[in-house]
């Protein structure tokens, strides 16, 4: 039964990866929601640059990602330095560093998914509220919030899904390091380069398949649930 | 009703090529703006509920400053107190009917009695509908509950946007003794836009006549119906005289009302209303045929003594005619018949009205009467 037991360098990886993409989430979610809205409700002056530059990540090799938070965020960065003079936070080589990474790569996909549900609300339910006499943060928080609610859950999944599988960028921000930043993707890349490492390599594959499955089916009822609630059909 | 008007409006607004100017006081009771699409009508409530926001002037309501532009109010939508009836319903598609109705009772300061929501319910014959979501509801259950939800914000003014122009003709007629009995029970003023001309003559107290953004005229249903000069507006085939009249008799035998004005009798179809209730009538005028001698032997059972007021001909073969019976009555007819009648001002006529002619969605119900001074 040794097959069906999971080894504690694959716990560590597994365990370090939902840790990393769960922060990464959290860092999402709010500030995704916040891009969404200013994308898809404001109009100003560089509007298309902001665009640009919050959907770079999907553009360009992950390794231009993780270099530039290297520069910025490393100890020796303009960014980095500042965080560690005032508040103590070092992103260099530990699992935040890998968490931001995750979710810079991942926040282009939060974005995109809130800010078509937003575009798709009818401003005229937004409307009706505020005849109704409720003011634009009710308004919000009552109507356009529960409109938008598959919207944030497809960019949950797709954020967390690129979270989980994120390489380029967290490897070449916070290396390599076993129990520190070694995620599942980079410890199957070590594996990968390890004379003897297929057997374990196949078994991370397994892994990453299971955990990637599970998430897409927990979506998918999840999203059904919410579009009943919200009384369209499916 | 009310001791000053309860609505004032000028102001000026600008939307691309579009200008709209209009200056009102408006009473209580169901008013409705009428015009053609594009005239203006639903900016024009847009303006009123805060939705939209004009370049220039003021709008109160009663004695709350809505908008100033020289003092830089601006009250927001949801401080103003404006229900709102959206043609399409606009439902919140994530709650029920029920959670619709009460969405507003977290929002207005009075508490919100029970009985306020039966009577509601009650009054739109929604009771069997509250857990129901929007997306299984038919239009016309939709409109009604929309209707409630805005009633349900305790309203100083409820605004209504063509809630009827999605309907289909059957569902018009299921909703339109829900909005008689609104108009009837609650003395919430009502402003109520519209392009079709039988739901004015039936619901509304008075009318406002909108176009090209610009008020054309102001005055109740009555008058500004007999007026012929606003023909190209009220249009000319659809339109006719409106009388107010009151129920005097029933005539079980042959199936025939008898009903009262001005001196003088309609005997119509029969109306099932008890003797004495206020009616309003709208007598089509191409229901209504002239002659120079007493018709004997006819079939038609409305006969009467009229004198030629004005004759408006139009560009085509027809003119229109405005006959006074001890009130105005519209007659339309061919040029040539007016020629060989030898028609003119101040002639004395008979205009005959088919009773047959006259149905159910000529007649309006009327509350109390409304005084158009």
């Amino acid at each position: 039964m040794q097959v069906f037991s999971l080894t504690a360098y694959e716990i560590e990886a597994i365990q370090l990866s939902l840790q990393v993409a769960g922060l990464a989430l959290l860092g999402c979610l709010p500030l995704g929601l916040v891009a969404a809205w200013v994308l898809a409700r404001c109009d100003f002056f560089g509007k298309s640059l902001l665009n640009g530059i919050v959907h770079l990540p999907l553009v360009v090799p992950p390794v231009v990602i993780g270099y530039l938070l290297l520069v910025s965020f490393g100890k020796q960065g303009l960014l980095g330095h500042w965080l560690w003079e005032s508040f103590g936070i070092s992103l260099a080589f530990n699992w935040k560093g890998a968490a931001v990474a995750a979710a810079v790569m991942a926040f282009p996909l939060m974005v995109r998914s809130i800010r078509l549900s937003l575009e798709a609300v009818d401003g005229g339910l937004e409307q009706a509220a505020r005849t109704l006499g409720a003011s634009p943060a009710w308004v919000f928080v009552t109507v356009t919030l529960p409109l938008i609610l598959p919207g944030i859950l497809t960019g949950t999944i797709l954020a967390f899904a690129r979270s989980l599988g994120e390489f380029g960028a967290t490897i070449t921000f916070v290396a390599n390091i076993p129990g520190e930043t070694q995620t599942l993707p980079l410890a199957l890349f070590s594996l990968t380069q390890a004379p003897d490492g297929d057997a374990g390599a196949a078994r991370l594959v397994v892994i990453s398949v299971g955990i990637a499955l599970a998430a897409l089916i927990a979506s998918e009822a999840l999203a059904r649930r919410i579009n009943r609630q919200l009384g369209n059909h499916v | 009703m009310s001791d000053g008007p309860v609505l004032n409006i000028d102001l000026e607004h600008q939307q691309g090529a579009f200008r709209l100017a209009v200056s009102l006081r408006l009473q209580g009771g169901l008013t409705a703006f009428y015009g053609r699409s594009g005239s203006g009508k639903t900016s024009l409530i847009n303006l009123i509920a805060g939705l939209e926001r004009p370049d220039v002037g003021t709008i109160s309501l009663g004695e709350q400053v809505l908008y100033d532009s020289a003092r830089r109010i601006n009250i927001a939508p949801e401080k103003r107190q404006i229900g709102y009836v959206f043609q399409d319903g606009r439902l919140f598609p994530h709650l029920d009917v029920a959670a619709n109705l009460t969405y507003a009772r977290r929002f207005i300061t009075t508490e919100l009695s029970p009985d306020r929501f039966a009577q509601i319910v009650e009054l739109l014959g929604i009771s069997a509908l509250l857990g129901r979501r929007p997306a299984t509801l038919s239009g016309g259950e939709k409109q009604r509950v929309a209707i409630g939800r805005a009633l349900l914000s305790e309203p100083q003014l409820l605004l209504m946007d063509e809630p009827l122009a999605s309907l289909d003709a059957a569902r018009k007629a299921e909703i339109l003794p829900f909005i008689e009995n609104l108009r009837d029970q609650l003395k919430t003023p009502i402003l109520y836009v519209s392009h079709a001309m039988e739901e004015v003559v039936r619901l509304a107290d008075s009318l406002v006549l909108i176009d090209d953004g610009r008020i054309i005229a102001h005055g109740s249903v009555e008058q500004t119906l007999s007026r012929l000069d606003l023909r190209p507006l009220t249009g000319r085939y659809e339109a006719g005289a409106v009388l107010q009249v009151e129920v005097c008799a029933h005539d079980h035998a042959y199936q025939l009302s008898t009903l009262r004005f001005a001196g003088q009798q309609l005997v119509v179809p029969a109306v099932d209303l008890p003797i004495g209730s206020g009616l309003r009538v709208r007598i089509r005028a191409r229901d209504v045929s002239l002659s120079t001698s007493k018709p004997v032997n006819t079939s038609v059972l409305n006969v009467f003594a009229a004198t030629v007021m004005e004759i408006a001909p139009d560009e085509g073969p027809h003119c229109e005619v405005l006959l006074n019976i001890g009130a105005p009555l519209i007659a339309r007819i061919t040029r040539k018949s007016a020629a060989e009648l030898g028609l003119a001002i101040g002639k004395k006529v008979y205009a005959s009205v088919k009773a047959a002619a006259i149905d159910r969605h000529n007649l309006g119900l009327r509350g109390s009467p409304v005084n158009h001074s």
